[in-house]
Order: C-alpha cells, then structure tokens, then sequence
C-alpha cells in the first residue's frame, strides 16, 4: 500500500476513530466520555475534509464540516453542562453510580 | 512525511487522551488532537475549516473543559470499567479492521474528481442554506446548555412560588408585630 496522501487521511480516520470508540467503552467517568465522542468526531471531520479533497468538490467537504463542528460543539457544551449539574446534584460521575440511582 | 508525521503525534495524542488518569491532562491532549488535526485539514485544503477548528475546537471547548473540570472536581477514578479493557481493545480493533477493509474494498475504484467545484461562499449560502438554520437552532441550544453550566443550585421550593412568597411574608409581619407589642425591655 502507497502512502498516499488518501492512505495517510485513511490511516488516520480508522486510527481516531478506533481510539474514540475504545474510549467510549472502557470510560466511567461522564467528562472522559465527551472526551472519547470528540475524538471520534476528530476522526469522522477528518474523513469528511480527505473525501472532498479526494473528489475535488473541497468547498462542498467545508460546509459540512463546519455543520459538524458546530454540532460537535454543542454536543460538547451539553455533555459538559449535564455532567457539573450531575456532579453538584449527585455528588459523583461515574456512570457505574448513576445508573444505580432510582426514582 | 510530514503529514505521516503529524498523523503519528495525532493518533499518539489520541491515546493519552483516553489513557490520562486526570480529567485535566485528557483535555489537554484533546486539544493537542484538535490542534494536529486543524493542521492537517489546512494540508488537505480545507483553510476555513482549520481556523475555526483551531478557534473552536482547540481553543473554545478546551477552555469549557477546563471549567467544567475546576467546579466538578478532577475525580481519579481507578475503578475497572465495565466490559473488560482486553474485550473493549479487541472490539475497537474489530471495529477498526471492519471499517477498513469495508472502505479499501469500496475505493478501489476511485471516484473521478469533480471539475465543478463551486466557490465556498455559493455552497454555504445557496445550496446548504437548511444547513446553516441547524447551525443557528443549535447554537440557540448551546446558549442555553452554557447557562445551564453556569447557574447555581437552588434548594427546591417547598410549595408553589405563590405560597411561598406569601408565608414568608406572613412571617415577616407576624415578626414585626411582635415586636411591636411586645417591645424588648431596656434594663436600666
């Protein structure tokens, strides 16, 4: 396999998305799993942006990606605000915990 | 080279994130991640989505994480997570190996690059307009998400708002007219 310039995205955008899906299933902690889904997300904008350069249509790849990002933010932001209000309700963030919480 | 380089640190970065015990350090390798991806997305060139990853996500949610770490506690937890770490690793290899030879098997035959390749500014405003009205309803939600990062915990009323403004100044009154009937002797 040549390394390419689309080899090098590929390898990549399997690398991060492989990270963040692992992160994702071995985190406890609500913070550490935003931190995992933003990797993933790293590595599906990097698809996103090698796809248009790869097919010549980079403008189009651009205005989705910054869709994603924005999305990506507010997922972030919301991820975040849940897990201080958690936090300062429920005195812990591991998910272990609160899934354990009834009523 | 160097984009191989630059994807090497990325994908190294990317696992510190995830292997770091304190809240604190993950974001800061997140935001290594974030910086070393908006330089590859201006190799690959696209410049405007590097800036604002650079701003936005380096820089903005970096500091939200930071934040959001100080007011709830940079918590170690060295609990064993749930599904065994040897059986997550071995999903997210499958995973990864799945997807890759389902993305190889499907670009062998790789697509003819467009020639027509409108200017950024057409596609943004023109042809992905619905686009950008998810973009302001959800920047709308993220506004609000953030007060609800920034208010504080209130104790839960008892009654209804009416019924608790009027007992307490019922309480208020009562207070005063005791004091007023019965006014606190001045020993002499």
């Amino acid at each position: 396999m040549s390394l390419s310039l689309f080899n090098i995205a590929f390898l990549c955008v399997i690398g991060l998305l492989g990270i963040g899906f692992y992160g994702l299933m071995v985190s406890r902690n609500l913070i550490k799993i935003v931190i995992g889904l933003q990797i993933l997300v790293k590595g599906a904008l990097l698809g996103l942006v090698a796809a248009g350069n790869l097919n010549g249509q980079i403008n189009l790849s651009q205005s989705m990606a910054l869709t994603v990002i924005v999305a990506d933010t507010i997922v972030a932001v919301m991820g975040i605000a849940l897990g201080v209000q958690i936090r300062r309700r429920v005195g812990t963030l591991d998910v272990r915990e609160l899934s354990k919480l009834k009523g | 080279m160097l984009i191989l380089f630059l994807v090497i640190v990325a994908l190294v970065f990317a696992v510190q994130a995830i292997r770091a015990k304190q809240l604190i350090t993950s974001a800061l390798w997140l935001a290594g991640v974030s910086a070393l991806c908006s330089v590859l997305f201006f190799l690959y060139g696209a410049h405007l989505v590097a800036v604002i990853e650079l701003s936005v996500g380096s820089g903005l949610v970096t500091v939200l994480f930071v934040f959001a770490i100080s007011v709830a506690g940079d918590d170690v937890l060295d609990t064993k997570p749930v599904p065994p770490r040897l059986l997550s690793a071995g999903l997210a290899v499958l995973f990864v190996l799945l997807l890759g030879w389902f993305v190889r098997s499907g670009a062998t035959t790789l697509p003819v690059p467009s020639v027509v390749n409108p200017p950024l500014s057409e596609v943004i405003w023109q042809q992905r307009g619905l686009d950008l009205i998810v973009q302001v309803v959800l920047i709308f939600s993220g506004v609000l998400g953030l007060l609800g990062l920034l208010a504080e915990a209130k104790a839960p009323l008892d009654g209804s708002m009416a019924s608790e403004v009027g007992a307490r100044r019922e309480r208020d009154l009562d207070a005063l007219a005791s004091q007023i009937l019965n006014p606190p002797e001045v020993v002499e």
